[in-house]
């Protein structure tokens, strides 16, 4: 089943007149030549053929229209049910709040080190991992609290793990940049970008060897693998959409296209900054989503998992997305125009989820808000776990080095050095 | 230096018949008249009853214990067959993979190409080409992916074609091998093996001689060992595979063609443990990987100038197995170190710092340490043969060493 049959078609009235890319902030624009970064026309890209790779008839392009047309053939034909909204909601009402949460616990010192948050991001996140099942996987960066909230790990052991006790979801030995969950299928959380890329397609190969080798029935899970502009001009992204898309791996690479990576703008770190072009280099589906609004997320991630799902191969879909905080809570974001930031801003997720719902008369004010409250007091519970958490114990120090603890070897005196006691009290020197 | 040794032809001179890795049989005791008797590695040894100043000891660790070295003393008289150090290898790693359906090899050239080396040659015929998958070349992105599919259920290995490639893999090997099961606070276990061929061999050029053990050794979280005879090359790959840690598997390019008896029987070492190569009295050499037969070399000419050395191959270089070492510290009282690896932050300079530490009063001189010299290994002969330790430096060293 080829992508033709998906008619993708791409915005013709989205104005970026306000970005930052049409007024450079350096006299010398020392970048990509692509001035219009975010579409003022359609552009027809290649899609996969086997035999060559030269533009075709048929495009595959951005979703935004699709969402558009349905709305306009038919009132009732709405995207998504009562349940489903809300459940979207909740989801994005979460990430925003646990994030602003987050900001303020570490301005008034709960939290330390790097903090990245992912405020503007969340229709992302909630658009793809809702349509997960559990026994599926989800790779992250640094930038991992909502991924981890969204893929089901309680609140209160994220916030656990930030405040560094002993409760959180990796012992107060992870952070906020490596957030793991074996129960909820989430590989982490990696500080280098670009590491976990590698470790998502370990994951979907997992998945295919289970079908093939061992013939496990039902073994179809699908890895979703997130992360960043600035990670798509890493040599990993690269060597992975080729062995993914070599192997048919079960895998969708998700950009987070939030067109920064700290300071430096994607325009100019970047030869060519489509970046869903590179999928079809490779082999495979390259799609561009407007990464704002959730539902166009959701049908953009609806194909492509279920496309990982039938065995049929990656996808990589390009978010356009923003963050509305700066790169970390050290950041001090002066670099971008704030005129960008307003734009964006009136773009917010959740704003437009919100809208949709009351448009189409799918849940009320007071629900709505019934739902806000609920969070909130989910999230007071969660700070207040957090701060009642005992630290870690001296005697955990030494207890997840390896995971069989031979390993510290073999002491002076012939036993192994895990047996001394000073290993389970965390005294021992390694 | 100026001596001019031939070093290690590729194909033959290891031969088990009259050399040092011979497995003794009961029956053949009182014919022995060779002083030199290999202790097997699990530490246990048959009684050779030649030696007028030895007594026999059993030197059984309670550290030991694997099932397999029960039945191999009882079952000595049984005896084995003979193959090639990759053959050994390729062995162990068949079995494991017939034992464990979720074991799949993973590198370049491993499957239709059978690994560049021969360890995995007729493996992709019978596992498929999914369980030996030939990865395009990207060292970072396919250790990675062994990461990945460890962390979800398999037991990868991963194969260098050249120890010095794991290089690029460097962040994946760092980052995630090593730490991830302690960031994850003991979610994930990152079984994995990553095995290659490194060292120094005949004048393949500075990259492709490299020892990587002194770059990797300070990754917390992963376990490192050096095989250097067939026997204890088929027991560590079995044991690496086993094992819940990540284990990088160290094997030398020169010592491929090494022809040995190994059991029968299935067997697996302790991958924390040394093998007491030569027992003696008057000088403990630590050594590992080709050196020891370089050590072995000197050893012979030591003993024929009245030197009694004991010579121990470390095999395992992270972590340290501080007993048999200290216990031969404690008989001799004089270490030497034989290695390949760089003089700066090799293995022997992170050995010679935990001897000190741990026996410091059991030492009657310093420690001396013989390594590679720090250049980039030459591509001429006699430049490359002098970057080496040779067998008339270890001569040296311990008449140095024993005045």
């Amino acid at each position: 089943m080829s992508l033709s049959a998906t008619k993708f078609v791409h915005p013709i009235t989205t104005p970026p007149s306000t970005r930052s890319s049409d007024k450079p902030l350096f006299s010398t624009f020392f970048g990509s030549n692509h001035t219009k970064l975010r579409f003022n026309k359609p552009i027809v890209a290649a899609q996969r053929r086997s035999s060559s790779a030269a533009s075709t008839s048929s495009p595959v392009v951005a979703v935004s229209d699709v969402v558009k047309e349905k709305k306009l053939k038919s009132a009732s034909n709405l995207l998504i049910t009562k349940e489903e909204g809300l459940v979207l909601y909740e989801d994005m009402i979460l990430g925003r709040f646990f994030e602003d949460m987050c900001a303020q616990m570490y301005y008034r010192g709960k939290m330390f080190g790097f903090v990245h948050l992912y405020n503007g991001q969340e229709a992302v996140s909630t658009g793809f991992i809702k349509f997960l099942k559990k026994e599926d996987y989800v790779v992250s960066t640094y930038r991992d609290h909502v991924h981890a909230l969204s893929k089901g790990v309680p609140a209160r052991e994220v916030m656990s793990e930030l405040f560094g006790k002993a409760t959180g979801c990796c012992r107060g030995q992870g952070g906020s940049m490596h957030m793991f969950s074996k129960q909820f299928n989430l590989l982490g959380g990696f500080a280098f970008i670009g590491e976990g890329i590698p470790v998502a397609t370990g994951a979907a190969f997992s998945s295919k060897y289970r079908r093939e080798v061992l013939k496990e029935p039902g073994a179809d899970e699908v890895t979703l693998a997130f992360f960043g502009d600035g990670t798509c001009n890493n040599g990993q992204f690269y060597e992975c959409l080729n062995m993914a898309a070599l192997w048919k791996l079960p895998i969708v690479f998700v950009v987070e296209n939030n067109l920064w990576a700290i300071g430096m703008s994607h325009l100019r770190a970047t030869s060519d900054p489509q970046i869903w072009k590179k999928g079809p280099a490779f082999g495979m589906p390259g799609i561009h989503v407007d990464g704002m609004d959730v539902l166009k997320v959701r049908e953009v991630a609806k194909e492509a998992i279920e496309r990982a799902r039938r065995g049929e191969g990656p996808t990589l879909v390009e978010c356009e997305t923003y963050r509305f905080r700066g790169h970390s809570l050290a950041d001090p974001d002066e670099l971008r125009d704030p005129a960008e930031k307003a734009h964006y801003a009136g773009r917010d997720p959740i704003t437009a989820l919100k809208k949709y719902l009351f448009d189409n008369k799918l849940a009320s004010e007071q629900e709505l808000k019934a739902i806000d409250k609920k969070i909130e007091e989910l999230l007071d519970d969660a700070v207040e776990f957090a701060d009642e958490s005992p630290l870690p114990p001296r005697s955990q120090l030494l207890e997840n080095v390896f995971a069989d603890p031979k390993g510290f070897g073999i002491g002076p005196d012939g036993k192994y050095r895990c047996e001394d006691p000073k290993f389970t009290q965390g005294t021992a020197h390694v | 230096m100026a001596t001019l040794f031939q070093g290690l032809p590729s194909s033959t001179a290891f031969s088990s018949s009259n050399k040092f890795n011979h497995v003794p049989a009961p029956t053949s005791f009182s014919e022995r008249k060779s002083s030199i008797v290999t202790v097997r590695s699990d530490a246990r040894w048959s009684p050779v009853l030649n030696y007028a100043t030895h007594k026999p000891q059993r030197l059984i660790t309670n550290a030991v214990a694997t099932k397999a070295d029960s039945s191999l003393a009882s079952t000595s008289s049984k005896p084995g067959h003979e193959l090639l150090l990759f053959e050994a290898l390729r062995e162990g790693l068949e079995e494991e993979m017939e034992r464990d359906p979720c074991v799949c090899v993973m590198g370049e050239d491993v499957g239709h190409y059978g690994g560049s080396y021969k360890v995995t040659k007729g493996l992709a015929t019978k596992f498929g080409d999914l369980r030996v998958l030939d990865t395009p070349i990207a060292e970072n992105s396919f250790t990675g992916m062994g990461i990945g599919a460890a962390m979800t259920g398999l037991r990868p290995i991963i194969e260098g074609m050249n120890m010095g490639f794991l290089l690029l893999a460097f962040n994946q090997i760092s980052n995630n091998c090593g730490m991830l099961h302690y960031t994850s606070g003991g979610q994930f276990k990152i079984p994995v093996v990553i095995r290659g061929p490194g060292g120094v061999g005949r004048q393949l050029g500075a990259e492709h001689s490299q020892r990587l053990e002194s770059y990797f050794q300070s990754i917390p979280g992963i376990q490192m060992v050096a095989c250097s005879t067939p026997y204890n090359a088929k027991g560590l790959m079995k044991a690496a595979i086993r094992s819940e840690n990540p284990v990088i598997l160290f094997e030398h390019v020169l010592l491929y063609n090494l022809k040995d008896r190994i059991p029968d029987e299935e067997y697996v070492l302790s991958l924390e443990e040394a093998e007491m190569v030569r027992p003696g009295e008057h000088v403990t050499i630590l050594t590992y990987s080709r050196m020891r037969y370089h050590v072995m070399q000197a050893a012979k000419t030591l003993v024929n100038k009245g030197y009694d050395p004991e010579v121990i191959d470390i095999r395992s270089l992270k972590p340290f197995d501080l007993h048999t070492i200290g216990k031969s510290v404690k008989k001799t009282h004089r270490v030497l170190i034989v290695e390949e690896c760089m003089r700066t932050g090799g293995i022997g300079a992170s050995l010679t710092a935990a001897i000190t530490e741990n026996f410091n009063d059991d030492l009657d001189a310093p420690i001396v340490c013989l390594s590679s010299q720090d250049v980039p290994t030459p591509y001429a002969g006699t430049l490359e043969e002098w970057t080496v330790v040779q067998p008339a430096q270890i001569v040296t060293a311990v008449e140095q060493l024993c005045q």
